[in-house]
C-alpha cells in the first residue's frame, strides 16, 4: 500500500497550479490514498502483450482544410469574459 | 406525460408557457439552475410567425449547464463558471435549434460533472423525481428530473462514465449514451477527452431517437466525430442477448437484480435469446477509470487559471496566486480530488505504473467486448447495483460514490452505446432501469430494440 503524506497532497497540489486552504488537506490526502488503494486493483492484473488504447474510434488524423475562416467569436466577446482588460490585452498582477 | 408529437400539435408560445410553468411549480426539487425564459419566448414567437420550422417546430427542452448555451450563463455547475456568459453555444443546440427545438433552462450537475449524485453541485443538489429524501443520480441529475417531472420532453446530458445512464435509472427517463464520436462536443464543458459522449433524456425510445439523429454527424469543430453516424448503422441479425454474469451477481440489490430480470423476460418473449455471459475485465474497470478519467480530466481543467475568463480570486496579489487561489476557490472538493489524483497518476515515476497500465488493461476489456459481440447482438444488465440512495448517504465515502458507476465505466471506457431504459419500481416505488450494450455504431438497433420492448405489457 502506498502512504500519501500531506507533504505529497501539497507538491501534487503545486504541480496542478492549486493552492489549498489549510483544513481540506488532511481530507484530500485521506481520500486520495484510498483511491490510489482502490486502483491498486490493478497491480494483480497481467497486461504484458497488450497495447494500450487511447482512442477507441478507427478515426486517424483528422486535419482541417487550411482556410482563413472569420470567427463566429470577436476579440471584444473574448476580452469582455476577462476580469480585467486594457487596449485589447488581458491585465494581470505582476508575474514576478 | 407529454411527449414530443404532443408538442409538435401546440403553438410555440404555449408550449414554452406551459414548460415554465411546470418548471416553477416543481422549483423545490432543484433541477434547473437557470431559466432562459426571455429567449425561450423570443425565439417560440418567430417560430409561431414560421420564421423557423423543422423536426422540433415548438418543443421545450433543457441543457445539462455544462452545454454552452445562450440565455443564461453556462456555470457547470461550479463557482468557477458561475457568472460565465458563452459568446457561443454547443454544436448539439445549436442544431436542435435549427431543427425548432427551444431551450427553457439548463439544468443541475455535480460541477464540472464530477460526480453520481448532483450532490456535488455548488448550487446545491437535485433531488430525486420519485422521493425528494433520495439523490437524482449524477452526474446529469438535473436533466434526467426535468424529463421525469414531465417538465420537458427531453433533455440534454454527457455521460463520461455513466453520467446519463445512472440518473435515468434512478428517475424512470430513457438516457442515451451514443457510440464515442457519434455527436460533436464542441461547447460542452470538457472532462475526460477520451471517453466524453453526448446524449439525451427522454419519455420514451422513439423521442430519444429522433434527438439522437438530429444532433449526431460529423463536426468539423470536433475532430472525433464519426462521418453518416446515423445512416451508418449497425444491425442485430442474431437475434441473441448475453446477460452479463459479474453486473447480476450477489453485491447487486436482489430487487434491482429481479426487475431487469423482468426486462430480460420481455425480450425472450419476442424471441430473443437470452444467456449469461462473462466479461471478467468489468472487475477492473473502475479501477482503469479511476486512472483515466482523472488523468484526462485534471488536464482538462488545468485551462481554469482564472486569466481569461471564470472566477479571478479578489485575494490574488500575484500571477501564481491568481492561478492558485482562483482555482482553490472555483472548484469543489471532488474536482480538486481528481485535480490531485489525475497529477499523480500522470507524474514521473507513477506514470508507467498507472497511466499506461491502465491503458493496456483498457485493451484487455475492449477485447473481451469485441469476443462477445461476435456471439451477441448486445448485452444486457443492470445500470447502478441499487435504487437511488439517501442524500448525504454517500458523501463522506467517495469509493462508495464511484461504485454506484461500476457497472457503467465499461461501456464507456470500450467507447460504446449503452441505453437506460426503466425497467420497473421496486416496492417502495423506486425506479430502476436496465442497461443495453451493443456493439459500435448500434445505437439505432439498440433504440429500436427498447422501443420493441416498451410495447411489451
Amino acid at each position: 500500500m502506498i502512504a500519501i503524506s500531506t507533504s505529497d497532497i501539497h507538491h501534487l497540489a503545486t504541480l496542478s497550479g492549486l493552492t489549498l486552504s489549510g483544513d481540506e488537506t488532511e481530507s484530500l490526502r485521506k481520500d486520495v490514498e484510498k483511491i490510489i488503494e482502490y486502483i491498486n486493483l490493478l497491480d494483480s492484473l497481467d497486461v504484458s502483450g497488450a497495447e494500450p488504447t487511447y482512442q477507441v474510434t478507427d478515426l486517424v488524423n483528422v486535419g482541417r482544410s487550411d482556410d482563413v475562416v472569420a470567427g463566429e467569436v470577436s476579440r471584444e466577446q473574448l476580452l469582455a469574459l476577462a476580469e480585467e482588460s486594457l487596449e485589447s490585452q488581458i491585465r494581470v498582477p505582476k508575474v514576478l | 406525460m407529454m411527449k414530443i408529437a404532443d408538442y409538435l400539435k401546440n403553438s410555440a408560445v404555449s408550449n414554452v408557457e406551459q414548460a415554465i410553468a411546470r418548471a416553477k411549480e416543481n422549483e423545490d426539487f432543484h433541477a434547473l439552475l437557470s431559466l432562459t425564459e426571455e429567449r425561450a419566448m423570443e425565439r417560440a414567437k418567430k417560430i409561431d410567425d414560421g420564421e423557423i420550422s423543422g423536426r422540433l417546430r415548438g418543443v421545450p427542452f433543457v441543457v445539462k449547464d455544462n452545454f454552452l448555451a445562450f440565455g443564461a450563463p453556462s456555470t457547470a455547475a461550479s463557482k468557477m463558471l458561475e457568472n460565465f456568459d458563452s459568446p457561443l453555444q454547443a454544436t448539439a443546440v445549436e442544431k436542435l435549434e435549427a431543427e425548432g427545438a427551444i431551450c427553457i433552462g439548463k439544468a443541475n450537475l455535480d460541477a464540472f460533472a464530477h460526480g453520481g449524485s448532483t450532490e456535488n453541485s455548488a448550487f446545491g443538489p437535485t433531488k430525486n423525481s420519485a422521493d425528494k429524501a433520495r439523490v437524482a443520480g449524477g452526474s446529469s441529475g438535473g436533466s434526467a428530473v426535468a424529463v421525469a417531472l414531465d417538465i420537458v420532453p427531453f433533455a440534454l446530458g454527457s455521460d463520461t462514465g455513466g453520467s446519463i445512464r445512472q440518473p435515468a435509472s434512478f428517475n424512470g427517463v430513457v438516457g442515451v449514451k451514443p457510440t464515442y464520436g457519434a455527436v460533436s462536443r464542441y461547447g460542452v464543458v470538457a472532462m475526460a477527452s477520451s471517453t466524453d459522449t453526448i446524449g439525451c433524456f427522454a419519455h420514451d425510445a422513439a423521442d430519444a431517437s429522433l434527438v439522437m439523429e438530429i444532433m449526431s454527424g460529423q463536426d468539423k469543430k470536433d475532430m472525433t466525430t464519426l462521418p453518416d453516424f446515423w445512416s451508418n448503422r449497425v444491425d442485430f441479425p442474431k437475434k441473441k442477448i448475453g446477460i452479463i454474469k459479474q453486473f447480476m451477481s450477489d453485491g447487486v440489490d436482489p430487487e434491482v437484480r429481479s426487475i431487469v430480470g423482468e426486462y430480460i423476460e420481455k425480450a425472450r418473449q419476442l424471441g430473443y435469446e437470452a444467456e449469461e455471459v462473462d466479461l471478467p475485465m468489468a472487475k477492473y474497470s473502475m479501477a482503469i477509470y479511476y486512472i483515466v478519467m482523472p488523468a484526462e480530466a485534471s488536464s482538462n481543467l488545468a485551462r481554469y487559471d482564472g486569466v481569461r475568463y471564470g472566477l479571478r480570486s479578489s485575494k490574488a496579489k500575484t500571477l501564481a496566486e491568481v492561478y492558485g487561489l482562483s482555482r482553490d476557490e472555483g472548484f469543489e472538493a471532488e474536482n480538486k480530488r481528481r485535480i490531485i489524483l489525475g497529477s499523480f497518476v500522470l507524474s514521473s515515476g507513477f506514470f508507467d505504473a498507472y497511466y499506461l497500465k491502465a491503458q493496456k488493461a483498457r485493451t484487455l476489456l475492449i477485447d473481451e467486448f469485441n469476443a462477445l459481440f461476435e456471439k451477441y447482438d448486445m448485452l444486457i444488465g443492470p445500470v447502478s447495483p441499487t435504487p437511488a440512495f439517501r442524500l448525504g448517504e454517500n458523501i463522506a465515502d467517495p469509493i462508495r460514490m464511484y461504485l454506484a458507476d461500476i457497472m457503467t465505466v465499461p461501456a464507456s471506457l470500450a467507447g460504446l452505446p449503452a441505453l437506460s431504459v426503466p425497467a420497473g419500481k421496486t416496492d417502495s416505488g423506486l425506479p430502476v432501469g436496465a442497461q443495453l450494450i451493443g456493439n459500435y455504431r448500434s445505437d439505432r438497433a439498440l433504440l429500436e430494440f427498447a422501443a420493441e420492448i416498451e410495447g411489451v405489457k
